[in-house]
């Protein structure tokens, strides 16, 4: 074993940090108003933090796995919203990186690289974890490319999109598709109103009659499934690590609540025991974190990460809220974690999948 | 962070797995049945280094890391929690302070045997009415000439009844509070000090435990381990190594309720079909998977600490109490659950699971309870 602690030094992490402390200030205005600038996300692009384990000659950082992972505890620990966003960029700059065509991905990796926002469009309707009932369709045109067809559901920053990597059934089933987020043909048909990560954009999307070339396909026809379980165990890593930012968030001022006001012996237990459980979320996240590196499988590792450090962050926040008292200068950045961690047991795989997931993996290895 | 196991490492954890499972596990069951002591399978695991794991080959030990250590404890554990805690007491609780505060002499002469399996140590810091608050501690040791006097009980000595020799902690200056707490070595045999019969317990009925009574008992000055008054330093800077060993046993006790309820899911078929694909079971296994993962993880991320600590200034008080807590909660919660999936047959004497679940009960209890080891870590996050 090497490295538990961490090397301050490195770039990518005083720039995380000094972005995670710029966004706690801005936090609350960008849920009051629903928005993060773009501006926001250029910046955290100029400090590589927007396409981070992208190979450099991609236009990404090339750092490593377990880097993305702490840069986004860093990043969340200031604003969920901003970090969710980062979350998906990163996932889809990695998808591009990883299966599209070169010319493609060395266009759209630059874009996100830059703070161009990645879309992940895969969840319909009908179809989340369980895609056999995905409706989009991809049809072939006479003269190449392809026709796409459908609605998609729950699309972070789907308005604000560069690039969204879709999903669409194909004759030979599932395929995915990287498609200009301003493609003719794709509408936003409402941002959902909803409990927590205000500052991101949820969006439904309408897709009619939106043409792609033929190299827009990415990886094989009918392969698509394949991709997006791909990319959501790397993209499990990322919210796992976004929930322990967020529970981190909600500590500090659990933490300093009870160091000012000395509440008793059972305060300090629910201090000891929310510790002990984001610390124990940190270590699972760099397991998973360290097998992606090595390219060994860890399916396994990235659920027992993400169904961990969800429901850690969510004790973490549940106890901060209900400890913290009206009037507390920390309230009301207490309650903004609480609303915005529940999201992270539910999006990329709910708590109910992960355990699904984990009890497949469990099963194959006895 | 990297958690990644070294070469060597993954030899040691190889080394131990192949020994427990050929040799310990197939007699586990009924050394607890019997309460009998495993005196043949510590002279077996004496012979592969595992009395001093993590001490220096010059001292006697195998000259491992404490990384090494924890994987160790956790295999045998896993086979029999009798044996895990009968090292763990002989490696962190004793062999541990010699290394760190013995002089060359007490090094040569009583860790060299201890390390090495020769000779077998406890550890004397719990009394009747004081266990984790030793600043009420009762035994105390009076100076007589060169020689010191101890009087006083201990009590829950593991290892106690077999002990060649025994760490054990006195007042030496009632009005110091805890900085009066003297330790000593005291070697069986001894005049005054008293081994009493072998405590009856719910689990880990193989490693006996017992009381020591104190009467009058002589101790030559050499006999003091570091300076007067530096006892309460040594005891809990040694408690902060004992309880990666007690965290690895809970791991391995957790491990092995875990691995047999995968494998009961199978065999076990309910309404047409193996349990196993039942989502209730599914379910449960996921979560002890996991919680079983975070315990590990928790327990070499402290044992990694510990061998940092050689070198650089650093305290891991904290993740060893962090790592503890953990894995003795999820110990106790997997096992439990594990016993369940078994159903009837968890219950019966007949199958291993009972013993599991007796077993893990007191990980949560020694060294520490859960809420001493929520004491600790609430006080570290508050003034870190």
């Amino acid at each position: 074993m090497s490295d538990v602690n961490p090397v301050e030094s490195e770039p990518w992490r005083i720039a995380a940090r000094a972005h995670g402390a710029r966004l706690a200030e801005a936090a609350p205005g960008h849920e009051a108003s629903e928005l993060v600038p773009m501006d926001v996300y250029r910046a955290l692009g100029a400090d590589g933090l927007m396409a981070m384990h992208v190979r450099a000659e991609l236009g990404g950082a090339g750092l490593r796995v377990g880097d993305y992972a702490e840069a986004m505890m860093l990043i969340a620990a200031g604003c969920a919203s901003t970090a969710v966003t980062m979350a998906v960029t990163n996932m889809v700059g990695e998808v591009l990186a990883a299966f599209a065509d070169p010319a493609l991905s060395a266009r759209y990796c630059s874009q996100l690289a830059a703070g161009g926002l990645g879309g992940f469009a895969l969840s319909e309707t009908n179809a989340g974890s369980d895609p056999a009932g995905m409706r989009t369709r991809a049809t072939p045109l006479a003269g190449g490319g392809y026709r796409i067809d459908g609605d998609k559901q729950w699309i972070s920053h789907g308005d604000r999109a560069a690039v969204l990597v879709v999903w669409a059934q194909t004759e030979r089933g599932i395929s995915c598709f990287a498609v200009p987020g301003d493609a003719p043909g794709i509408s936003v048909v409402r941002k959902e109103e909803k409990l927590g990560l205000r500052a991101s954009a949820t969006c439904a999307l309408a897709l009619e009659n939106v043409v792609v070339p033929e190299e827009a396909l990415m990886g094989e026809e009918g392969r698509g499934f394949r991709v997006a379980m791909m990319a959501l165990d790397g993209g499990r890593i990322g919210i796992a690590s976004q929930a322990i930012g967020i529970g981190e968030c909600a500590f500090a001022v659990l933490r300093r609540y009870v160091n000012e006001a000395r509440p008793g012996q059972l305060a300090d237990f629910q201090l000891a025991d929310c510790r002990t459980r984001l610390d124990a979320a940190r270590l699972l996240v760099h397991q998973a974190a360290n097998l992606k590196q090595r390219g060994v499988p860890f399916t396994r590792e990235a659920s027992m990460a993400k169904l961990f450090a969800t429901e850690a962050s969510q004790l973490v926040c549940d106890l901060s809220a209900a400890r913290v008292p009206l009037g507390h200068p920390g309230r009301a950045t207490v309650e903004r974690c609480q609303r915005d961690v529940r999201v992270t047991r539910i999006y990329e795989g709910t708590s109910e999948i992960q355990r699904h997931v984990i009890a497949r993996e469990v099963m194959k290895s006895a | 962070m990297d958690l990644t196991l070294t070469e060597s490492q993954r030899l040691v954890r190889d080394m131990a797995r192949e020994f427990a499972e050929r040799e310990v596990a197939p007699r586990a069951r009924e050394l607890d049945k019997e309460s009998r002591w495993p005196a043949d399978l510590l002279a077996q695991m004496a012979e592969l280094g595992l009395m001093g794991v993590a001490i220096p080959e010059s001292e006697g030990g195998a000259g491992m890391d404490h990384v090494s250590y924890a994987l160790a404890i956790e295999e045998i554990s896993a086979a029999c929690a009798s044996c895990g805690v009968i090292l763990s007491v002989n490696n962190s609780l004793v062999c541990d302070p010699l290394h760190k505060f013995g002089n060359a002499d007490q090094k040569r002469d009583v860790l060299t045997p201890l390390a090495s399996g020769r000779a077998l140590g406890c550890f004397g810091l719990t009394e009747p009415s004081s266990g984790s608050d030793a600043s009420e501690m009762q035994t105390v040791a009076v100076r007589d000439g060169d020689h010191w006097v101890i009087d006083g009980s201990k009590n829950w000595i593991t290892n106690g009844p077999h002990a060649d020799t025994m760490l054990v902690f006195a007042n030496t200056n009632r009005e110091a509070g805890v900085r009066g707490v003297t330790a000593f070595i005291v070697a069986a045999g001894t005049p005054g000090f008293n081994p009493q019969p072998a405590d009856h317990k719910l689990g880990i009925r193989a490693a006996h435990s017992c009381t020591m009574f104190f009467e009058g008992c002589r101790v030559p000055e050499s006999a003091m381990l570091g300076n007067e008054g530096d006892g309460f330093k040594i005891a809990m800077s040694t408690l902060d190594g004992g309880r990666i060993g007690i965290a690895a046993q809970a791991v391995g006790i957790a491990r092995a309720a875990f691995e047999k309820a995968v494998a009961y899911s199978h065999e076990r078929h309910a309404f047409g079909e193996p349990i196993a694909k039942k989502q209730a079971i599914q379910f449960k296994l996921a979560d002890m998977a996991t919680q079983l993962e975070a315990a590990r993880l928790l327990t070499l991320r402290a044992a990694w600490l510990k061998d940092r600590a050689r070198t650089e200034k650093l305290r891991h008080t904290m993740e060893s109490a962090q790592a503890k807590l953990f894995a003795s909660e999820a110990a106790t919660r997997i096992t439990h659950q594990a016993l369940q999936v078994y159903g009837g047959y968890g219950y019966s004497e007949e199958y291993d699971m009972e013993r599991h679940y007796r077993d893990a009960r007191i990980t949560e209890i020694y060294e520490g309870t859960s809420e001493i080891m929520r004491l600790v870590i609430a006080a570290k996050a508050l003034e870190g």
